[in-house]
């Protein structure tokens, strides 16, 4: 199979923060706001630069959003930063009225999303956010899977015309995407091409259902990879095409089965090639604390469960 | 030039007449803090705010933004921007039906002129428009943003969020209001929900505060210069206006059962023949 290399890990909340650095230098209506949660968001770097762009927001999202809504109206590109529950659940009414509804040209970066979070816990681990976001109309949901694509990601959120749901994590990952491959929101990458079983993924288990396409091909099992980093617009044609020649497909998700990348799959596949299908995520639970990697095991996330979760998919066939 | 407050009683008493027979039409509405907030609102637009319907763009650019944060209060909202110009009276019509601009809360889908944000849902709009000051900052555009709240509104926490952001940074070209009507949905606010003297509430916020008479276009007006006086102060203005709801027809005025309630068409009848038929016309 193609072989990518890890150059270095690194955590895409840096890639966010570099890139928001690199938009900023190129486009002047670039602003960013956060609630108290600059360092932790990596905008320390552009709020140095711009600090008459950069507007601290101390701990209120509600009108961190709101706000934001309010600098688009005037024609400025807001970014606001903030841990994934508390830009998404917390905010929620804001979101879909005053950005979503209101039609405004803001980019929602959403930090610490998922299990990944770790040692804090449940009360920060969200599991719901993208359930959230891919519900409002016109919401575009991206899930980076590493540094590379994170920088790329929000070079694209920036020039985007629209409100844009960017999520991304807090724990340092395998860096493998290329440096420059410009991010096209609403198409899907095929990592690895295969006949037997297609595992899409978003995010942190990319590189999972990487390492599973690995084990599974010393099986002699060939995988398909397509990392799913647009989750909203959904890349139909790219699954409906993969699907109809593996005949088998894995979606994993650090994220719950409710109205995660999974069910967005699935409707796509049920409407055009059912297919069988074997979902991998945090099913429907909390998370808890722990390490980023011993809460993807325990929560059957990491690539031994993906690749579990092939063979299982092929056995539906 | 500047309107008299003759005229601008004609004005507001047509916009009241407005407020009533939408309402009516559409059969559903909120009349009460319409009718409240019905001369503050028709001083801003005919006679305070920077702005122009021929040149009205959603960005505000070279003009001022004025931003409803109490979106239920579209009657009067849209009789004010029609009277003004921003689009045929007689769309007025068109309230709350089918396919219509005039949605029941503001709408920036609908390709309405005047229209900056949409809102309705309680508590966000002076964030919005903090937000746009502070836009108009960056611009290094001289104009103002108004924003007008409700008093029952302001139980929202977000209101109190938004007050501490202004005054942090310095937005002293962001004027709210508060259409201090005493009253809400389910009865006196005091009764709902105690929210105590909202210009001492205000002042600890550190905002300057000033407290006018809603219903007086003296004391409106002079609130209004009071407030842009305030530019270069670096701390915003929240103007209290000590209103009525209800305003201007006998049965409506001063109770919480007109803040979401229709006349019966005997009962408009009656409130039509207290306000008095004015030379604007109806729609």
């Amino acid at each position: 199979m193609k072989k990518y290399t890890d150059t270095g890990k690194k955590d895409t909340r840096s890639g966010f923060g570099a890139g928001l650095l690199i938009a900023g230098k190129a486009d002047e209506r670039i602003v960013a706001l956060t609630a108290d949660l600059k360092g932790s968001l990596k905008m320390d770097a552009f709020a140095k630069e711009f600090p008459e762009r950069f507007f601290q927001c101390g701990i209120a999202e509600a009108n961190m959003v709101g706000a934001a809504a309010g600098l688009a109206l005037t024609g400025k590109i807001p970014f606001i930063g903030s841990f994934a529950e508390f830009v998404t659940g917390r905010v929620y009414d804001q979101i879909r009225q005053e950005v979503s509804y209101g039609k405004t040209n803001v980019k929602i970066a959403s930090s610490h999303a998922g299990i990944t979070l770790g040692e804090d816990g449940a009360t920060h681990q969200t599991m719901e956010d993208i359930a959230l976001m891919r519900a409002l109309p016109e919401m575009v949901v991206i899930n980076p899977c590493d540094y590379n694509q994170t920088v790329q990601a929000t070079l694209a959120a920036a020039k985007y015309e629209g409100p844009v749901y960017l999520r991304f994590g807090r724990p340092s990952v395998p860096n493998f995407t290329p440096e420059d491959e410009p991010f096209v929101i609403g198409k899907a990458i095929v990592l690895n091409e295969g006949s037997d079983v297609t595992l899409i993924a978003c995010g942190h288990t990319v590189w999972e259902s990487l390492l599973a396409a690995e084990a599974l091909e010393a099986e002699g099992i060939k995988a398909e990879v397509i990392n799913m980093a647009t989750i909203k617009p959904l890349d139909e044609e790219a699954i409906i095409k993969s699907a109809k020649k593996t005949g088998a497909v894995v979606v994993s998700e650090e994220h719950n089965l409710a109205g995660g990348l999974g069910e967005a799959v699935s409707a796509v596949l049920a409407r055009e090639c059912p297919t069988p299908m074997v979902f991998v995520n945090g099913q429907d639970k909390f998370g808890q604390s722990g390490t980023p990697s011993a809460l993807m095991a325990a929560y059957g996330l990491d690539a031994p469960h993906i690749a579990e979760a092939a063979k299982k998919a092929i056995a539906k066939k | 030039m500047a309107k008299t407050n003759a005229e601008l009683q004609q004005i507001a008493t047509q916009v009241r007449r407005d407020i009533l027979r939408m309402v009516c039409m559409a059969k559903s509405g909120h009349p009460g803090g319409s009718m409240s907030s019905t001369d503050i609102l028709t001083a801003l637009y005919f006679n305070e705010m920077q702005q122009d319907p021929a040149t009205w763009r959603r960005d505000g650019k070279g003009q001022d933004i004025f931003i409803l944060s109490a979106g239920h209060m579209t009657p009067v909202y849209y009789s004010i921007l029609a009277r003004n110009g921003y689009f045929p009276v007689s769309e007025l019509a068109s309230f709350r039906q089918m396919g219509t601009r005039l949605q029941g809360h503001p709408s920036v889908r609908k390709n309405l002129p005047g229209i900056f944000q949409a809102s309705g849902s309680l508590g966000q709009g002076l964030s919005a428009a903090a937000g746009a000051a502070l836009g108009k900052k960056l611009d290094k555009d001289d104009n103002f943003v108004w924003c007008l709240c409700g008093d029952g509104e302001s139980e929202e926490g977000q209101i109190w969020e938004a007050g501490m952001f202004a005054v942090f940074h310095k937005l002293d070209n962001l004027i709210a209001m508060t259409d201090w009507n005493g009253k809400q949905i389910d009865g006196p606010v005091e009764e709902v929900a105690g929210e105590g003297d909202l210009a001492a509430k205000w002042e600890a916020w550190g905002w300057r505060v000033i407290v006018a008479d809603g219903h007086d276009f003296d004391s409106i007006q002079q609130a209004f210069a009071l407030a842009k006086a305030g530019k270069g102060s670096g701390v915003p203005t929240m103007i209290l206006f000590k209103s009525e709801m209800g305003h201007g027809v006998d049965f409506m005025a001063g109770t919480h059962k007109w803040h979401g309630s229709v006349p019966k068409p005997e009962q408009l009848e009656d409130a039509l023949k207290q306000l008095g038929e004015t030379p604007l016309g109806d729609f």
